[in-house]
Formats: structure tokens, sequence, C-alpha cells
């Protein structure tokens, strides 16, 4: 793969709590107080019943939705099936040819431009 | 409360450039809705109603109002990508239907090709108040990967191979052949496509639109006013919108809002898939064209690859001509919005219009379906059915 970097984060009051936890390698989720159900990406008002919602440290298991490899720019877009339930919108970091949609998938944390730890993922 | 039969096309219109260096963004609005109004024999002065979306420049409609000079009583400028016009059609007919407007024009143009944007490939800066920007727009989501993931998933989930998606590509370019103003105008084979270079896994260079200049109108009226001008009748029939995300998470990529705005459209209309003779289809890429015809129901839910397989989407060859301008994929992407051109060769194939070669024939039911937006994260749908009275 050629030298790709992930830009630095925009940041808003929503996520900088997580990119706060992710530099004590913490991968964070919010879960919803009222139904119960986890989400992402995360929100301070629950997707599914508009309820108030908390941080949570998901296992950062998880397998491939689906992907897309742009070999010339460098990067793997990808859907990562949280073992949580919920499927995030990520980079996978790793040899492309390697991959297979349902492959078990752990999270790689990554350095941004900016050295923020990057929720990225490889083969398990 | 329907729109079926209370509005009309009776203006439509598509820039002939397709590249556009010495034109200003607000100057090819203008020359559209003025080639829009000769079509439908109409002058400045009857317009009462204005929609366009964010190709246009400036803040919703007032800047092109301004300098267009038009004085009118009803406007709209939602914005849901390239699907914006083909509901731009639906708000037009409900506005006439109400009563708030008697003429409305519906413009789109850009210049995406003159000031080089690498639309497909080029990484976006988030807005951080977008709430999905601070999650993803570091990721690289372009379009192309994200429309990758979609077939890549179609791939998995259904067998769906590069062949079938190819031959989407190839019926395109057969009927671009006769289009004079076509970027692409040569004839390709499955082979062609599936040996073009890799531009995100599994879409090929030649699995992607075209990037270009240019623009089009449209003129939407009420039917008395349609019924005194010499135009073929172009009956607004039904429509459908629906938005699509993520569903907080649970992802689905094996289908579009196309999904539940078609459905929408087909009870107002009141007829089904089979009795559509011509369908535009958004088709920014392949995967767009067969996700949109399963959820418009013209096949199975994957069986998409083995329908448009064989020449099927080809007028005069297949069951479902469609695009017969040639599309996104080999005629033209204004503004990187495909959804007006849609409308417009629909309305030219009920009018008996179109290119003698692709012309289909008792053309009397058409649909335009779109998606704007990205297909594999979150977009708007629309969906228009129209028919040749
Ligand atoms: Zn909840």
């Amino acid at each position: 793969m050629a030298d790709h970097v992930i830009p630095a984060p925009a940041q808003n009051p929503e996520s900088e709590p997580f990119y706060a936890a992710a530099k004590e390698g913490k991968f964070m989720i919010r879960r919803c107080t009222g139904c119960k159900k986890a989400h992402w990406y995360p929100r301070a008002v629950c997707p599914f019943c508009f309820g108030d919602t908390e941080w949570e440290q998901a296992s950062g298991e998880g397998t491939i939705y689906s992907y897309s490899p742009m070999r010339r720019a460098g990067y793997t877009i990808a859907y990562i099936t949280l073992k949580e339930g919920p499927t995030m919108l990520t980079n996978i970091v790793g040899d492309p040819d390697a991959l297979s949609i349902g492959q078990a998938m752990k999270i790689s944390w990554t350095a941004a431009a900016d050295g923020t730890p990057m929720p990225t993922w490889a083969a398990a | 409360m329907s729109i079926n039969g209370r509005a009309y096309i009776v203006g439509a219109y598509e820039h002939p450039t397709r590249k556009a260096p010495d034109k200003s963004v607000a100057q090819l609005h203008a020359e559209c809705a003025r080639g829009a109004l000769a079509d439908a024999g109409l002058t400045k002065d009857d317009i009462d109603g204005y929609i366009c979306a964010g190709d246009a420049p400036g803040m919703g409609p007032i800047n092109m109002l301004d300098y267009m000079n038009l004085k009118v009583r009803y406007f709209d400028s939602t914005d849901v990508g390239g699907s914006s016009y083909i509901a731009h059609v639906a708000h037009a007919a409900q506005a006439i239907a109400m009563g708030k407007a008697s003429v409305v024009l519906i413009t789109l143009s850009g210049r995406p090709r003159s000031e080089g944007v690498q639309t497909g490939t080029a990484m976006r800066p988030g807005n951080p108040q977008v709430p999905d920007a601070p999650w993803e727009s570091h990721f690289g989501p372009t379009t192309a990967n994200v429309y990758g993931m979609v077939a890549k998933r179609h791939m998995y989930q259904y067998g769906t191979t590069s062949e079938q998606l190819a031959w989407i590509k190839v019926a395109a370019s057969h009927h671009a052949q006769w289009n004079e103003h076509a970027m692409l105008r040569n004839v390709v084979t499955v082979e062609d496509v599936i040996n073009s270079p890799m531009v995100s896994d599994p879409l090929h260079r030649l699995d992607c639109c075209v990037i270009s200049d240019g623009g089009g109108a449209l003129i939407v009226t009420s039917p008395e006013i349609a019924r005194s001008l010499k135009r073929p009748l172009v009956k607004v029939k039904g429509a459908g919108e629906a938005p699509k995300g993520q569903f907080g998470g649970n992802v689905d990529l094996t289908f579009s809002g196309g999904a539940w705005s078609g459905p929408v459209a087909f009870a107002e209309a009141g007829i089904r898939p089979s009795d559509i003779k011509y369908a535009s289809i958004y088709d920014s890429f392949t995967i767009t064209v067969l996700q949109q015809i399963e959820d418009m129901g013209f096949c199975e839910r994957g069986q998409g690859g083995k329908f448009v397989s064989d020449g099927n989407l080809i007028s005069g060859v297949g069951k479902l001509p469609f695009n017969t301008d040639g599309g996104g994929l080999c005629n033209n992407h204004p503004a990187n919005r495909g959804g007006i051109t849609k409308v417009i060769e629909a309305v030219r194939q009920l009018r008996g219009e179109a290119h003698p070669k692709v012309q289909v024939p008792n053309c009397d039911l058409a649909l335009a379906h779109g998606t704007g937006g990205l297909l594999g994260s979150r977009h708007g749908s629309a969906t228009l059915i129209l028919e040749r009275e």
C-alpha cells in the first residue's frame, strides 16, 4: 500500500470524549439508558428512542460487513460489524488482498496526521 | 389527495456543453432556463415558481432568482444531491395542485470538469458540525469506494459478478453512440469494462460515470396551461421520495431508499413496474443502476445481475430500455448530479423525440429514478412516473 495518512478528525462536542478515551487506548461506543441498545456513530440522543445515552467501553472485536480498497490512494474503506451489534464505517489496515467479508477483525489504532489515535481495524 | 394528473412537464432542455470553462455557473443555469422555456413555448414572464438545489450558486433560490430577475410566488430549494431534480418535479406538481404556482422552472448546472474536481476519488474535509463527519470523513468515504462497498456486498450476498455489472455500461454505450453530445460515444464490451483500471475494488473505471460540465432545466405547469401549448402532453402520474441512512448502525447495503420511494410512486400512479416502457435510472456507477432496478421492482432482490445481462437494458434488444441518452455512464453528469437528465430523457421518450435508433415504440409510461448522496452511507431517493397522454 502507498503511504496514506489519515487526516486529523473533524471534532465537535459529541465526539471529543471518544478521542480523549482513544488516547488511553479505549474504544468507546454509546448505549441508550432507556432502550439499552448500542448504536454507531455515537450520539447524545438515542437514534432508536430519543432517550439519553452513555459511553461504554467496547470489546474492539468485529467482523467485516463490506470493504473496498482504493489501491492507488493506498487505503481500504470498510464497514465493520462490532461484537456489540452496530456497524461502523472505518479503514482496514494491512493487505487488502487477504480480506474477505465475514472475516474476524480487531481494533488496531492508527495515528492520524495530528497524532490522534484513529479506530482502524486489522485481521484478528 | 394525489398529484396524479395535476401537473405536466411541458419544457425540457439539456445544455449541449460538456466542458464550459468560458461560462459561469449562473450563466449555465440561465441558458438552460431559456432553453426549457423555448421548448415549452412559454416566456420568462410566465414563470411564477422556481426550484433549484445546491448546485445553484448562492443562498437557496435567492441569488439565481435575482440573476435571472424572476418574480415568483413559489420557491423551493430541496437539496438531496443528484436526486433533487426528480423530487423537484413532484414538489412543483404539489405547488401547482395547491394553486401556489402555475409555471414552475427547475434548473441545474455546474462545471466540475472545468474546475478539475476529482469527483469520485478525492477525500473531502469534514465540516465538524455535520454529525457523521467526526466519525467518517477522515476515513475517506470518497464516492467510488462507498459504492464499491455496495457492489462488494451485493457480490457476496447474491453472487453478482463484475461481468454482470459491466453489461450496464455496455448498454449505456450502445445508446450513447447515437447521441452527438455524449462524452463517450464508443460502444464498449464486457471485456473492455472489466479490463479497465480498478478504481475502487470491485468497481473499474468504466463502472463509473463521466465528469462533465453542463446542465438542464424543466418546466412543470398546470393541466390547463399544458393543453394550451403545442407540445405533447407528459403528465406527472406518481412520485415518491425517501431517505436512507445507516439506521443507527444497523447498516444494510442491499437496498437503497428507492425500495421505499418506488412503491409510493407506483401506488400513486396506479401502475406496476411491468407497465413501464422506458426507465431513466441514476447511473453514477453501474452498481447504482443494478440496485435501483431491484428497488423499483423490475426484478427480484438479488436478481439484478441476471436481469441486466445480455443486453436486457438496450433499447430494441432488451425488456427494459434504460438511459437511452447514454446516461451518466456515457453522456453527461452535469454538476455531478444526474437527476435532471434522467427526467429530460424520459420526457424525450414519452414525446417520441428520443433519437430514432433508441426511441421506444409506443412509449406511454416512463419512470425516472435517482439517488443523491452516497448509496452506501446516506442518501435521498426520488422516483417519478410520467405518462404520455
Ligand atoms: Zn434508546
